[in-house]
């Protein structure tokens, strides 16, 4: 089985995320806008980390957030996302 | 800058050759790199749309379209992730043939194409980057079936741009009056993607 | 992203580490001692990004868990080598006492376990992912020591590997477990099993994480962490036992990991 095709954990994202926030993303509750399923950022599948982060739905398989760090800009697509709680610390 | 780390080459081929865009090196593997699960859909639900600006669709199944008048290409890739691959063998339905077939069923073209794919993926390629004989809906690679991880049963070719642009698992080329950016091209990937300009990114010139 | 006044450098910046001090712990695994400068401190189950530069330019990275517990001063990492491994054949043996590695981190928040948290406690390893268990079971041994800690987290470790000489830190797996009524470890290998042995010779499945783990009752914080079929299978088994899924934490080593 190519391990390629497998998908990691959101919370391999951590350290894309690191580059723009200052609070752990993983721990952020997502509701996906497809399904309205809810869980924490760290649960979501991750895809294609060599050109950014995809993160799906481990529910319905939809892609909840996109990003990507380019040289010029990071890149923040939340639209799968029909929101997004970041808790205090 | 960046510590240099003493004694790590990294596996690839130091050796410059000509072939390689700027900012690539070259690699015998063949990286999978995929946004989503691989679609395991079944062959005999497998179809290939050329949709026009005008409404009209040209459909092929799996039959009909590995019966279309074939191409082969030996090429090169090159992948924005950096690694470059030499003379990859590909065989297909050229572009070029699928339009002719297209045309004769009403499809009318436009400047650009959308190819949609089964998982939801989409790129975007300017219709003269298609034709004459530069790319194709690929289903044969390395002289056996393109492996599902690869992309199969077809992907789109297009050797030429980053290989971002050679979609996976296509199953439509939609016709589009203007420009818009796929699935890449709107996360701050290039809108082209032309490797030998080093057009990686949005912002690139 | 600015950074505050009184900060010198961002949080998650690249950092210099020399490696100190290099430990093969198998034939296939060894773990680097690094001195990072500015280290922030960690919790047990972060891990860091490291990232190599070759003379021309060429980079990459890939990340590594924490082996080390936060009351530890350098940060160990653990790396297996991979077969055709870019990076973890240079870590494993080219990288030498007194070199330069850059590094940045810790990362992650969701992956973690610290004594306050409690328990009781489930990890569950598949080869080298024992590694961010293994800071957890430190920080664990470390706070009794220290008598932070009022009294013992009950601990499990369920640990899979593919030969007895594969399993990594099982002299000081043993000490610990030998050291502590309430941490309980029990091995399974999956191939290569020598003669003697009179452990679990299969990979982990319900059956086994039904026997060594805690009932859903009790409701364990489980940690599992290993390739990702295994994180897969396991985590499965463990929610068809009846624990509710967000007791468990996943780690999966994909491409990127180690």
């Amino acid at each position: 089985m190519d391990s390629a095709t497998i998908p990691l954990d959101g919370n391999s994202a951590a350290g894309l995320f690191s580059e723009v926030f200052s609070v752990d993303l993983t721990v952020a509750r997502a509701t996906c806008a497809h399904c309205d399923a809810e869980g924490e950022l760290g649960t979501l599948k991750m895809w294609a980390v060599e050109m950014g982060a995809v993160l799906r739905c481990p529910a319905c398989g939809d892609v909840v957030l996109r990003l990507t760090s380019t040289p010029n800009a990071v890149w923040l697509d939340a639209t799968g996302a029909r929101s997004i709680a970041i808790p205090r610390a | 800058m960046a510590l240099i780390s003493r004694g790590f080459r990294g596996r690839r081929d130091t050796t410059k050759t000509d072939r390689l865009p700027p900012g690539q090196y070259e690699t015998r593997d063949f990286p999978v790199l995929s946004a989503g699960p691989t679609p395991r859909n079944p062959i005999a639900q497998w179809a290939l749309t050329l949709r026009g600006i005008n409404g009209q669709s040209a459909t092929w199944n799996w039959q009909e379209f590995t019966a279309l008048p074939r191409l082969q290409l030996k090429t090169d890739i090159h992948c924005v992730t950096k690694w470059s691959k030499f003379d990859t063998n590909w065989e297909g339905v050229s572009i070029d043939a699928l339009l002719e077939e297209a045309a004769r069923r009403g499809v009318e073209p436009a400047s650009y194409v959308m190819a949609i794919c089964d998982g939801g993926y989409t790129t975007n390629v300017p219709l003269a980057d298609l034709t004459g004989g530069k790319a194709m809906v690929a289903f044969i690679y390395d002289g056996k079936p393109l492996d599902p991880e690869h992309g199969g049963p077809a992907r789109l070719l297009v050797p030429h741009l980053y290989f971002w642009k050679s979609a996976k698992w296509v199953r439509e080329l939609r016709f589009m009056a203007s420009d818009r950016a796929g699935f890449w091209e709107s996360v701050g990937y290039h809108i082209y993607g032309d490797p030998w300009r080093e057009q990686r990114y949005t912002g690139d010139p | 992203m600015t950074a505050s006044s009184g900060l010198t450098t961002p949080r998650i910046a690249w950092r210099v580490a020399t490696v100190r001090a290099v430990r093969q712990e198998t034939t296939r695994t060894r773990t680097l001692f690094l001195d990072v400068l500015g280290w922030p401190g960690h919790l047990a189950g972060q891990h860091v990004d490291v990232r190599l530069t070759a003379a021309d330019g060429y980079q990459t990275q890939r990340s590594y868990s924490i082996a080390s517990p936060p009351e530890e001063k350098l940060i160990a990492l653990t790396v297996e080598e991979l077969e055709d491994g870019e990076v973890s054949s240079y870590l494993c043996s080219e990288l030498r006492q007194g070199d330069e590695l850059e590094l940045r981190g810790p990362i992650g928040g969701y992956f973690v376990w610290r004594v306050p948290d409690g328990g009781p406690l489930l990890l569950v390893a598949g080869g080298s992912g024992i590694v961010p268990l293994m800071a957890m079971l430190r920080h664990r041994a470390a706070a009794l020591a220290e008598r932070t800690a009022r009294q013992a987290v009950p601990a499990r470790l369920l640990y899979s590997s593919r030969s007895f000489d594969d399993v990594i830190y099982r002299d000081e797996l043993e000490r610990m477990a030998s050291n502590d009524d309430s941490l309980r470890i029990v091995h399974t290998i999956t191939r290569d099993a020598p003669s003697d042995w009179t452990g679990a010779r299969r990979r982990i499945d319900r059956a086994m994480l039904e026997e060594i783990g805690w009932p859903p009752s009790d409701e364990p914080r489980i940690f599992v962490c290993g390739p990702t079929p295994m994180v897969e299978a396991a985590a499965s088994a463990l929610v068809e036992t009846g624990h509710a899924a967000d007791r468990i934490r996943t780690e999966r080593f994909g491409p990127t990991g180690s």
